[in-house]
């Protein structure tokens, strides 16, 4: 019931906030707060108080550390289905903690409409929560589709509009039509699926775990795969489908920006780990080069084109591309030390473009720009912000002691012995990526000022927002190893997908998590 | 007239004599809250008739046949013309003129929808959708001082008329190839050999009825029409009338085997997808409300076309369900339009910029229009979201990939005016004009009709097994 709470208690909050706007902007964005405050300590309260390190079963699929489920839609055989692991509860922290944030980054700088924004803001979240949460395929794709909606207004109504014709509301509209249309060719695939089953078996079901025995034909396996890897692609982004993403994020409110980097981007991870992968193995491995392929072409691409951005936001949303890639490699690669990678990485893009984000915010709300050629010689103007600005610009290039490198790391590591080109492609993008960053800083912060008046520091709010986005990031740069304990048997049951000859043995599922702790001794 | 067959056709004559009723009552005095009054019990009454008509189905008459279909298209014609009635109320209230008449029209209409949606014979469907058309001209002309309204009444009578042409010439080529007249065994004769002249009737009814449901290219008429008629009236054109002939449709292709031969799906996946695409396409560009809303139902009826295309497993079924959630989307969405345009008379506010910003003065009012608005454009927690869900997997299940791209498309087009309308009503702009709900609007009849149909609209989105056990059933009742 627990996990009901969880999706009901943002949404609730929203409702109220909504309703408590009468009452003045502080009760509202303390209602905001609180309630994330809440769903944060709860998915902390879970995580110390579940047990992840489960034993798999063997055959017996996924494990569970809690089910919730309710009969739906009798029709079709639709359960009202959610479970949690320690992927899904990993990324629910990171989802709670990042809508703390994204309440307390927007304090200052949205000031019309408070309540409607809280509402959507929190909104987004319940569905985001959902989207970790459901187990069932019609359940998941109902999430996955509900919190769009609350994003497009974010954007389209507490947006910037940009310079000639990026407007907010075309943005929010690209990436919604984006999103709603390739969710659709997953919805088509999830019923290819569900009606393969009904074929073979005579009922109809939606429940992950009676579809994962399902036997498909390659051929139709493969057009079902595609159907989910194109909605998963859309929203990671891979790069021919990533339009909308440097819109969306040009255009979108420090909030929105940091709940798109954060946490959406990271849905579509968790749906080719979840779903794209399990449901359909073989079409996935042979899938894989071109995966990785697409991989290496969002790492440059990304990299490339953000060395040219005028707007510091884009310049972000760039780079996000090409992290993107790293972590689109790893998943694909299949071995279980680059998996894990993945996970961290994820959670390390996560807090490192969310931490510049809510920078550019700052930066934006004392320059009233986000022009890179207005910018400038902010160094000595700003008191602590660009040194915050430097450790972010660092993390994001990957350098050792934070969580970048780690992830980077296990992703190159890992994938080495599956496809080593790839990897060797791949680390030249490392190159390239302390290109971009030195060039964003060195353009943001050195160089002649513009002018000698020194702008308003950090307060309190803001500096201990980013001092704790800082110390997660140390944290896990430099011992990640509670969680990779966590997600340890979830993406074990990946990596197993990809060597279907080999049975599982006991002791080989331990091997990676005590060569990342021989990796770290060694350091 | 065996009790059954009574029962069956009570809902017919409750709404029948209402009509009469209503008309002789106006004759005698003009009261135009006690004619609301008596219009509404007898929809009431004729609805709990069609509830009890569902225990004593099938039953055949020489002219009807009371399937599953025809109580379920029963059920959605006259709970929307009871909102049509309720709604009007708020509409008229402020219109220069003689008010009743319209409810004896709406009543009239709505007697000729059920007897289309039940007919199994060409000459009971020829009634039926005559008396369905004929009262809708005057509907629609209702405002005739105003110069859009009688330009919409006089363009549907003109097209209305030559699309019944082309119906009855088919039905008499028709009649010479087969000698047929009951349309089971009209088909069942179609079966020997098509033949060239039952080839063209076939076509010609099908332009007639594709003219009622505008599907392309028999849309012509349609923005023009949604744009001018009056508010009520053009709820019930985009509700009531179009359920009627659709339901009729189905049973005509379930009713014929035979006939199915590719070339008919054929010529009905092209009408659908060029419906879909095209209706989606042309709404891009408007900036008028309820003309969106009819270039968006042309687009509808081209996603339900799949129906006919398939037309058997889970078509009934999924014809029901699509039906509802396009009935309950639709008239939440020309609910706020009536009640909008309620407080003054002239034309409907339905330009776009009237809306803008309306959350912040209406926010509920606006929290309809916008659930209708997701709702039509399938955004799930709406009960669209589980019609589109029904087709897409109608068509997956058929393997017509064709209509399944064909949906995809259509949406992600029809999502970008969708969200321009709903994203308008967020919108505050300096100067806006000011035309508005009145501001008691919820507590009257027609706001808390038009709440009710919203939440609705969200609570069979959520659990939509209810609406799903009742298209199930009452799909399942056919006869053959």
């Amino acid at each position: 019931m627990i996990l009901v709470w969880l999706i009901v208690i943002p949404f609730a909050g929203g409702l109220l906030c909504w309703q408590m706007e009468r009452l003045g902007d502080r009760p509202t964005r303390s209602i905001a707060l609180v309630t994330m405050l809440v769903e944060l300590l709860m998915s902390l309260w879970l995580w110390a108080r579940l047990d992840f390190q489960l034993p798999a079963l063997d055959g017996s699929g996924a494990q569970w550390a809690l089910e919730f489920r309710v009969t739906w839609i009798e029709r079709f055989g639709i359960d009202f289905h959610l479970a949690l692991d320690g992927l899904s509860l990993v990324l629910i922290v990171l989802t709670a903690f990042l809508g703390v944030l994204a309440v307390l980054c927007s304090w200052n700088e949205i000031v019309r409409r408070i309540g409607f924004f809280h509402l959507n803001l929190l909104w987004i979240l319940a569905g985001v929560v959902g989207v970790f949460l459901a187990i069932d395929l019609f359940l998941f794709f109902f999430f996955w589709e509900l919190m769009l909606v609350p994003m497009y207004f974010l954007i389209a109504l507490w947006g910037h509009s940009g310079s000639k014709g990026k407007t907010r509301i075309g943005a929010a509209t690209k990436f919604f039509i984006y999103t709603q249309a390739s969710g659709l060719l997953m919805l088509v695939s999830i019923l290819g699926l569900v009606f393969a089953h009904h074929a073979s078996t005579g009922e109809y079901s939606f429940s992950y775990q009676v579809l994962l025995e399902t036997t498909l034909s390659p051929t139709l396996s493969r057009w079902l795969m595609l159907g989910f890897f194109i909605a998963f692609a859309v929203k990671l982004p891979v790069v021919p489908l990533h339009g909308w993403l440097p819109d969306a994020h040009a255009q979108a409110p420090t909030a929105g920006s940091v709940d798109l980097a954060g946490i959406l981007l990271k849905t579509a991870a968790y749906g080719l780990l979840r779903f794209a992968l399990p449901l359909f193995p073989e079409a996935s491995q042979a899938f894989a080069p071109i995966a990785m392929g697409l991989g290496l072409l969002g790492i440059y691409y990304g990299a490339a084109l953000a060395c040219g951005q005028q707007n510091v936001k884009r310049f972000i949303a760039y780079t996000s591309i090409a992290h993107m890639g790293f972590v689109l490699i790893g998943i694909y690669s299949g071995s279980a030390l680059a998996l894990q990678g993945v996970v961290v990485l994820m959670l390390a893009h996560a807090f490192s473009a969310a931490g510049l984000f809510i920078l550019s915010g700052q930066l934006y709300e004392r320059l009233h720009t986000r022009e890179l050629g207005k910018m400038g010689g902010l160094w000595n103007r700003l008191g602590s912000l660009p040194g915050f600005w430097l450790f972010f610009i660092a993390a994001s290039l990957g350098i050792p002691v934070t969580a970048n490198f780690v992830g980077e790391f296990m992703v190159l590591f890992g994938t080495f012995p599956t496809a080593p080109w790839v990897v060797i492609t791949a680390s030249f993008g490392l190159v390239l990526a302390a290109v971009y960053s030195l060039i964003l800083m060195q353009r943001v912060h050195y160089g002649p000022p513009r002018s000698e008046t020194p702008l308003k520091g950090l307060d309190s709010r803001e500096f201990a927002m980013m001092l704790s986005i800082v110390a997660l990031l140390i944290w896990l740069g430099i011992y990640p190893q509670p969680l990779l304990d966590t997600t340890e048997t979830t993406m074990d049951e990946v990596h197993r997908l990809f060597e279907p000859s080999s049975t599982p043995v006991p002791g080989v599922s331990a091997e990676p998590g005590a060569a990342i702790t021989l990796t770290w001794e060694a350091r | 007239m065996p009790f059954a067959a009574l029962v069956a056709y009570l809902p017919m004559i409750l709404v029948a004599a209402t009509a009469v009723a209503v008309m002789l009552g106006i004759a005698w005095r003009r009261e135009h809250t006690v004619t609301v009054a008596a219009s509404v019990l007898g929809l009431v009454l004729a609805l709990i008739a069609q509830a009890f008509a569902w225990r004593v189905i099938p039953v055949q008459t020489p002219l009807l046949s009371f399937d599953g279909l025809a109580v379920l298209a029963g059920l959605l014609i006259l709970a929307s013309t009871l909102v049509c009635a309720i709604l009007s109320h708020a509409y008229l209230e402020s219109f220069h003129g003689a008010r009743e008449e319209f409810y004896v029209l709406l009543l009239c209409a709505a007697a000729g929808g059920l007897v289309l949606a039940a007919s199994r014979h060409l000459a009971s469907l020829f009634v039926g959708l005559e008396l369905l058309s004929m009262p809708l001209y005057g509907m629609l002309a209702y405002a005739f001082h105003e110069q859009r309204s009688l330009e919409a009444g006089i363009k549907y009578l003109v097209l209305s008329a030559a699309a019944s042409a082309f119906l009855l010439f088919g039905m008499a080529l028709l009649y010479a190839q087969t000698g047929e007249l009951r349309i089971g065994l009209l088909m069942a004769g179609l079966n020997d050999g098509l033949g060239l002249w039952g080839l063209a009737g076939i076509g010609l009814l099908l332009v007639g009825l594709g003219f009622k449901l505008s599907v392309v290219p028999f849309h012509l008429w349609t923005p023009d029409v949604y744009e001018g008629g009056p508010g009520p009236a053009t709820t019930f054109l985009a509700t009531a009338s179009k359920v009627a002939v659709f339901a009729l449709l189905l049973r005509l292709m379930l009713s014929a085997p035979v006939v199915q031969g590719d070339w008919l799906r054929s010529v009905l996946t092209g009408l659908a997808l060029a419906s879909m695409l095209v209706g989606n396409l042309l709404a891009l560009t408007q900036s008028n409300l309820k003309r969106i809303l009819g270039y968006s139902s042309i687009a509808h009826f081209g996603y339900l076309l799949i129906a006919l295309v398939v037309a058997d497993g889970l078509a009934a079924e999924t014809t029901g369900v699509y039906l509802i959630t396009y009935v309950l989307s639709t008239l939440a969405a020309f609910g706020v339009v009536i009640l909008v345009s309620s407080t003054t008379g002239g034309e409907d506010v339905a330009a776009l910029h009237y809306y803008r910003g309306l959350f912040w003065r209406r926010p509920f009012l606006t929290a309809v229009l916008t659930v209708a608005m997701l709702s039509l454009a399938g955004i799930p927690a709406t009960v669209g979201f589980i019609g589109k869900f029904y087709l897409i997997a109608l068509g997956v299940e058929a393997q017509r990939w064709w209509l399944v791209g064909g949906i995809i498309l259509g949406s992600a087009i029809g999502l970008y005016y969708y969200l321009r309308v709903t994203i308008t009503l967020f919108l505050v702009e300096p100067g806006m004009r000011r035309r508005d709900a009145s501001d008691d609007w919820g507590v009257r009849a027609g706001g808390v009709v038009v709440l009710a149909v919203a939440v609705l609209v969200i609570l069979l989105g959520l659990y939509p097994s209810p609406m799903i056990e009742l298209a199930r059933v009452l799909g399942g009742i056919a006869i053959r």
